[in-house]
């Protein structure tokens, strides 16, 4: 049963990414990368992270895809009725990408992976919390850090000249 | 083939079609939506490898964590340039943006 939901979640997850790729409109490629990051989600439920799961939704959906849509509207004349995007060098750019993508599925097949179920992980958060208050203390405040001044930083940026 | 490298040729695939994105688009929020995909293609990664290393510890979802972070970091610094750019050139085409003065 796990199989056949993973078997279906990744082939919608790739097509949306393909729609991600060759749409015309940039506000169907958006919608396109909504599909692609809920599927995601998906997956990261088959693989036990609920946790993750939860904050996908909750940080790409709901915060990453507003901003982008943000930008879309905010950087096209709405007069025009459609918001075309076109693209370039796609010959040279899809054979550039199938051909790593042949290496990489050349590598997986013959690498020697550590293949091991761990089994279901009960109450991933409050591992998730443990870990980040004791061995990763440091780069959480890094981290945290990092994103007080890059809020700032975007404020800055995006404000109107005097 | 096991499961682990079913998710990893998954995770490849949408790398790759996150890279082609960015190759080709012109428009630099649609080259920003081709970054989210290759950020999560590695969120899949790290995932898939936590849960089939065997052992109980989730320093994969730990990394994760950190790197949606990053991402929603990333989103917001390049949506802030992005609309100075419009400002000051009046389209988000990379290749207007030739010079480094406004």
């Amino acid at each position: 049963m796990p199989d056949i939901i993973f078997s279906i979640l990744s082939f919608l997850l790739i097509l949306s990414s393909v729609g991600v790729c060759v749409s015309k409109n940039l506000v169907h490629s958006a919608v396109y990368l909504f599909f692609s990051l809920f599927l995601i989600a998906g997956l990261y439920i088959l693989l036990y992270a609920d946790f993750l799961a939860a904050v996908q939704v909750i940080v790409y959906v709901g915060g990453i895809l507003v901003l982008i849509i943000f930008g879309v509207m905010l950087t096209n004349r709405l007069e025009k009725p459609s918001i075309d995007i076109s693209s370039f060098n796609q010959l040279t750019a899809a054979m550039l990408c199938l051909l790593l993508f042949c290496l990489q599925c050349y590598a997986i097949v013959n690498g020697h992976w550590i293949d091991f179920d761990s089994g279901v992980i009960e109450n991933s958060s409050k591992e998730i919390g443990r870990l980040i208050l004791s061995k990763h203390l440091l780069p959480f405040e890094i981290i945290s850090i990092l994103l007080l001044g890059v809020l700032i930083g975007a404020a800055t940026i995006a404000r109107k000249k005097r | 083939m096991s499961t682990l490298e079913y998710y990893m040729i998954v995770s490849s695939a949408v790398f790759c079609l996150g890279l082609y994105n960015v190759m080709t688009r012109r428009n630099a929020v649609a080259i920003l939506m081709g970054i989210e995909l290759i950020l999560n293609s590695a969120n899949i990664n790290f995932i898939a490898f936590n849960r089939f290393n065997g052992a109980t510890v989730l320093d994969g979802h730990i990394m994760s964590v950190f790197i949606i972070v990053l991402a929603a970091a990333e989103a917001a610094v390049a949506l802030a340039i992005i609309i100075n750019l419009y400002r000051n050139i009046g389209s988000v085409d990379v290749d207007e943006a030739r010079s480094l003065k406004g």
